[in-house]
């Protein structure tokens, strides 16, 4: 469990405008995730988080620092990590298990016909889609086309799953219908995660470590905070557990408040980038000592009510 | 009432029709007046046009029966100058179909490359924009000059008014595949050429099929005219040569044969489209 699969060292993405004045999106991006790990990625729009992923993904390149799988500095898309994409991504053109087929062709391009199907229809049963191998997407509604998208990137068994706002398209029901597979499926299969989202209820429901972003531009990690709810949680259950609520306002106030301010705190306290500070707000609020944004009169969470 | 609206159309349609004909009909009626024609011009044109008894232009009811007599025998062959329609179109479709496929082998190919290359997209862009406006028939006696054979400088001609729609859409079909498709692709480590045949051809497939449509049209308007300049067989030499013989009944049913033909080239195209275009 403390084998760092990724490590993030000193990021940066920088886009010289037309007029030749640069801008910093973000910098200074440092990130450990284990092996087996679910990480969360929170901040507002503008941030940087899809080009956090992107770089992770190989898709696009840092303007500076370096980004490690299993000691390794990546360079470029990799079968070892596979993406979700916010917008599923599927080819029209192909059948569930045609999309599906694709990844694994590439994956494994030494195999046969019978085996490629046979591999493809265990993660279309893995995500209840069972029934549905030979529809088109546009024959799919949002949650199934998502669950192709899901069952494609698992079905390549990558080292890391990299998801970019998953379930942001569907509607409320089918999300937490997903998620919780979501959950199911990677806890299973021991699975190390790292995603993109803005919903809150979400990151806690899935993440062991929620990484909250500051506002962009020259947007930088905050803090990691450690999601100490049980790993047995659910979507019904996980509200009564006393560390919920504790946990949700802590989120809450950061992206409301503290996410814009987090740079003045910064600088009167001992923020370090390469360390950002690691807080456990579920178990009880003195965990925050040391928290450079004490010295904020906002930065106090809501105490929890809990029945 | 839906079932009423599905009939409205057909019926206005044969309505319009039937109107069309009626006029037609009425326009070419046999009339008795009297006319003051010139002596020399009703010498020149004989008796029926001079006196007035019957139009000079064919009643609908002439071309009926040349149409049928042509139905009846679409395929006969008397001689270089006395060819069925059927013959006719034959030849003429047989120069498209080569001249337009011919242009697909080059155009898909080169619009890939432009696609995929900005590079060689900026390079021949200049020429493209150059020869993309000049009429293909202006082509035909460079063609004729350098191919020496009528036949074969039609067939050129078709080839080059089919080759830049094809080639302008799926250079663009190529260039605005979905970005994400070509992700899923790189994220799955896929080669180029994997990539350009199984996401970028399939994703570029409806803009080339689109092209391809746009080019059998022109391609048909285009083999009418340059048949007419080079003589022999086709539909464009049946009209002109109907011209010469002062046949308009002939020249009339050779206008429909063209429309229809025009038509169902058109038809197909849209169905091979249909095929292969997937909606999201």
């Amino acid at each position: 469990m403390n084998k760092q699969l990724i490590k993030v060292e000193g990021i940066a993405k920088r886009y010289t405008g037309r007029d030749g004045t640069a801008t910093t999106v973000f910098e200074n991006i440092h990130l450990g995730i284990q092996l087996g790990e679910f990480v969360c990625l929170i901040g507002h729009s503008g941030c940087g988080k899809t080009t956090i992923l992107n770089i992770l993904a190989g898709l696009e390149s840092a303007s500076d620092g370096y980004v490690f799988v299993d000691g390794r500095e990546i360079r470029g898309p990799s079968l070892d990590r596979a993406v979700i994409f916010q917008s599923h991504a599927l080819m029209p053109w192909l059948t569930v298990i045609g999309n599906i087929a694709f990844a694994v062709a590439s994956r494994w391009p030494e195999w046969d016909k019978a085996t490629v199907r046979r591999h493809c229809q265990k993660y279309i049963d893995l995500v209840n889609l069972t029934g549905s191998e030979k529809k088109r997407p546009a024959e799919l509604s949002g949650g199934m086309k998502q669950r192709v998208g899901i069952a494609r990137a698992l079905a390549i068994q990558p080292k890391m799953l990299l998801m970019d706002e998953p379930f942001s398209a569907l509607d409320a029901l089918t999300r937490g219908v997903l998620q919780e597979e979501v959950l199911k499926i990677c806890a299973e299969m021991r699975q190390s995660v790292f995603m993109i989202t803005h919903d809150v209820d979400e990151a806690i429901l899935l993440a062991d470590k929620i990484v909250l972003m500051t506002n962009g531009p020259g947007a930088k990690i905050a803090e990691v905070v450690v999601n100490t709810l049980p790993r047995s949680r659910t979507r019904h259950d996980m509200h009564r557990h006393p560390h919920y609520y504790r946990i949700r306002n802590y989120l809450i106030e950061f992206l409301v408040d503290r996410s814009r301010t987090f740079d003045q705190a910064a600088a009167e306290g001992n923020y370090d980038p390469r360390h950002p500070p690691v807080v456990t707000p579920g178990v009880h609020e003195e965990s925050r000592a040391g928290n450079p944004s004490r010295a904020h009169p906002g930065a106090k969470p809501l105490v929890a009510v809990v029945h | 009432m839906s079932r009423l609206t599905g009939w409205r159309a057909p019926a206005l349609s044969i309505l319009l029709f039937l109107l069309f004909i009626g006029i037609w009909h009425a326009a070419t009626l046999p009339t008795n007046a009297r006319r003051t024609v010139d002596a020399e011009y009703a010498k020149l044109v004989g008796r029926a046009a001079a006196t007035g008894q019957k139009s000079s232009f064919p009643t609908p009811a002439d071309v009926g029966a040349k149409i049928w007599q042509h139905l009846r025998e679409p395929f006969y062959d008397r001689g270089p100058n006395d060819k069925g329609v059927g013959i006719q179109l034959a030849y003429s479709l047989a120069r498209v179909l080569t001249g337009y496929l011919l242009a697909a082998l080059v155009a898909i190919p080169a619009g890939f490359l432009i696609g995929m290359s900005p590079t060689i997209h900026r390079a021949l862009d200049p020429f493209i924009q150059v020869l993309k406006p000049i009429s293909p028939l202006a082509w035909m006696p460079l063609a004729l000059f350098t191919l020496k054979d009528s036949s074969i400088s039609a067939v050129f001609v078709i080839f080059i008014c089919s080759l830049w729609p094809m080639l302008i859409n799926t250079a663009f079909g190529v260039t605005s595949v979905r970005r994400e498709w070509l992700n899923v692709a790189r994220t799955l480590e896929v080669g180029p050429l994997r990539t350009a045949f199984r996401v970028i051809l399939p994703a570029a497939a409806p803009t080339i099929m689109t092209g391809m449509r746009i080019s059998i049209g022109i391609a048909w308007l285009v083999i009418v005219a340059a048949e007419m300049l080079v003589g022999g067989t086709g539909i464009g030499y049946f009209v002109w040569n109907e011209w010469n013989n002062l046949s308009i009944t002939n020249i009339l049913t050779a206008i429909l044969a063209i429309g229809l033909v025009g038509m169902l080239l058109d038809l197909v195209l849209a169905l091979l489209t249909r095929l292969v275009t997937f909606p999201e």
